[in-house]
């Protein structure tokens, strides 16, 4: 029940590819992380509808196998 | 999800005009983001509802697709959902939050 911080990096980067994405470990378990992303994808989009964004591209991974992922979003 | 499921989210919606879908309790929270939360919402001297979705597995699944949103805690405000503890913790750091809950006239210390 962990993920490779490089793995949801790639996951990211596949749904939005002109992303910058800064991704840490906060624990150092492989199980709780933070991502700061920003992208064009975002503009006009609520808080939310960003935030989705970003769980979607983990394609369901998010709070199976990736327990815990903070996520800033950021317009670019 | 089942419509007992669904019938029992919304009706802790409707009857709580501030309702926080978290894992443990106010007095109790038993995970840091629910924690953060719930701070926020004491801080700001909001009177809310907790429901602990630890009690109900199918409580605890539901939540997710009744709001569409993979994590918990979850916030609601007048039937509306406002986030969860990320979006909540920069709403607060930005002063949004105080405007929601102002615009949905909601008692908070300001």
């Amino acid at each position: 029940m962990a993920m490779d911080l490089k793995e949801i990096e790639k996951y990211i980067k596949e749904a939005m590819p002109d992303a910058i994405i800064e991704i840490q470990d906060l624990a150092g378990d492989g199980n709780h992380y933070s991502a700061t992303v920003i992208s064009s994808q975002f503009a006009g989009k609520s808080k939310i509808e960003q935030h989705k964004m970003v769980y979607n591209s983990l394609k369901g991974r998010m709070g199976n196998e990736l327990h815990a992922l903070a996520i800033k979003t950021k317009e670019q | 999800m089942d419509n007992q499921t669904k019938d029992l989210i919304q009706s802790h919606i409707d009857a709580n005009e501030v309702c926080l879908f978290m894992k443990g309790t106010p007095d109790a929270p038993q995970c840091g983001f629910s924690m953060a939360v719930v701070n926020i919402l004491k801080i700001l001297e909001v009177n809310f509802k907790g429901v602990n979705v630890l009690e109900n597995q199918s409580l605890r699944e539901g939540i997710k697709s009744f709001s569409d949103w993979p994590t918990i805690p979850q916030l609601y405000i007048k039937n509306e959902f406002v986030g969860g503890c990320d979006i909540i913790k920069e709403m607060y750091e930005n002063g949004e939050l105080k405007k929601v809950l102002e615009d949905k006239k909601i008692n908070f210390k300001k």
